[in-house]
């Protein structure tokens, strides 16, 4: 996916959203800037399918060697689908973070929430602040 | 960062080689340049270079230093040969640690100053006080020379060759856990072959001034072999590897020095010292917790105080926990009841609310060839 094509969370998660059906469907991840400040990962916990997220609230998190990091939910809604391969292949944050290294699918139930996001204009700028 | 941060000579050289810095024990640190475990790596295979000048260095001068001192240290230090260092604990009187410490015996770098000691960088101020008291009216003076002077680990299986072609002599001829005035790059300079990583190395102590000159030409001698600046973090990870307690989890004031596992570093044998009355009653108590190391399943760290638990019951908490490079799974170090603290128990750890399986093992986690 095209990072200027996104939308961003303050916490450093992006979003992409189409229309599924007449369902706005948000794929998430975080991003380059995430995993570069993060760095050594080593161990992602997904949420579980069917679960309901909710913007701004904690859905997963992420380890370094240093630290334990949560995940942000940028968007409100269900869960539809995690990327479970993943955890596994964590190196593909750092190869591939808008697109292989996606975490999961939401089903948006609340397109208010969306209002708060960025896009990548805004989120540059917030990073090199 | 706050200003009020305290800066090693090394702060400039850090920001220079791309540092990301961070605040410990009061001072502003670099947890990392590139990666931590890209510098973990460096050290195991190659060199990791370490600013450790945030360390205390404490300078004695007066008479019969090593009998004084020797009655606030778990180890015996009174009539330590030149050229020695010992590790040992210092305790409160009742047996719990107040730090953990180095204690030198060089001739040479300070005239009439031969005895010094190496103190945890948040410790120093506690430790110098609590000197100075326990030394009053006893004719012994002690110096803080640390603003004044920088610490460089240089560590690794090429460390001791890297610093041979700029010192005075090769570190690697020095026995482990001894030292000698020298100079390095034509710099007067404390050579010591001691470290915190569990590899071969050396440690270097100059006058500030020279730190970066010396941390240059270091990292010119080794960059080539695949050396490199080595932040906290990969101290970390290395220390914990080799299974060192790290003042602050390990190692605390309401830890008993008898709990530590540090047998070498205590010797209650014809000698007192502040608090070996209660680390003698300790030694005694079997109830005690002690330290263990613990093998998790998986990647996924605990740390400190996550919760222990066998068949349900609580047994003891984690006092540090990291993702070992070495050994590609979960560490951590942990103090347990004695019943679970037997190598082979297995156990749970609670981290953030799922129980993760884990394995006592014995101490170190890793030992180099």
């Amino acid at each position: 996916m095209n990072p200027e094509q996104l939308l961003y969370a303050e916490t450093h998660e992006w979003v992409h959203l189409e229309d599924k059906g007449g369902q706005k469907i948000a794929t998430v991840g975080i991003t380059a800037h995430a995993v570069e400040q993060l760095t050594d990962l080593v161990y992602m916990e997904l949420p579980q399918p069917g679960s309901s997220v909710s913007s701004g609230t904690s859905f997963g998190e992420v380890e370094s060697v240093k630290a334990t990091s949560n995940l942000y939910s940028p968007v409100t809604g269900e869960v539809v689908e995690v990327n479970s391969d993943l955890p596994d292949n964590l190196e593909r944050l750092n190869s591939d973070p808008y697109g292989s290294a996606w975490i999961m699918r939401v089903r948006v139930t609340d397109e208010d929430a969306l209002a708060k996001l960025m896009n990548h204009t805004a989120y540059a700028k917030q990073i090199a602040g | 960062m706050s200003d009020s941060l305290l800066k090693t000579p090394l702060h400039a050289w850090h920001v220079k080689q791309g540092g990301r810095m961070v605040e410990f024990g009061g001072w502003s640190m670099p947890v990392q340049y590139t990666s931590i475990i890209a510098e973990h790596q460096a050290t195991r295979n190659a060199v990791g270079i370490f600013d450790v000048s945030h360390m205390g260095r404490f300078w004695f001068s007066g008479d019969n230093v090593d009998s004084v001192i020797d009655g606030l240290l778990t180890r015996r230090v009174a009539g330590l040969e030149p050229g020695k260092i010992r590790y040992s604990l210092m305790c409160r009187d009742d047996g719990c640690i107040l730090d953990d410490v180095l204690f030198y015996n060089l001739a040479g770098y300070r005239p009439n100053q031969p005895f010094m000691m190496v103190v945890n960088a948040g410790n120093r101020k506690k430790i110098f006080d609590w000197i100075t008291s326990q030394m009053a009216g006893k004719g012994i003076r002690v110096e803080d020379r640390t603003p004044d002077t920088t610490m460089i680990a240089v560590q690794g299986p090429l460390a001791c060759q890297a610093v041979a072609s700029l010192a005075d002599s090769d570190p690697a001829q020095l026995a482990y856990y001894t030292g000698r005035s020298g100079t390095v790059c034509g710099h007067p300079a404390i050579i010591s072959r001691t470290g915190y990583t569990g590899e071969d190395g050396c440690e270097l102590i100059l006058e500030s001034e020279f730190a970066e000159q010396v941390a240059d030409e270091i990292l010119g001698r080794v960059r080539g072999d695949g050396g490199m600046p080595a932040g906290l973090g990969a101290r970390d990870t290395l220390r914990l590897e080799a299974a060192m307690p790290l003042y602050g989890h390990e190692l605390t004031e309401s830890t008993n020095a008898a709990q530590t596992g540090l047998k070498f570093a205590i010797n209650l044998k014809n000698r007192e010292f502040i608090g070996s009355a209660a680390v003698r009653r300790a030694m005694d108590d079997k109830g005690l917790p002690v330290r263990v190391g613990l093998k998790l399943e998986g990647r996924r760290a605990a740390r400190e105080n996550c919760e222990v638990f066998s068949n349900g019951n609580r047994i003891g908490v984690v006092t540090s926990g990291t993702f070992s490079p070495t050994l590609n799974q979960s560490i951590s170090m942990a103090y347990l009841t004695p019943d679970g603290a037997v190598s082979g128990t297995s156990v749970e750890v609670d981290i953030r609310g799922s129980k993760v399986a884990a394995e006592v093992v014995d101490l170190p986690f890793y030992s180099r060839k």
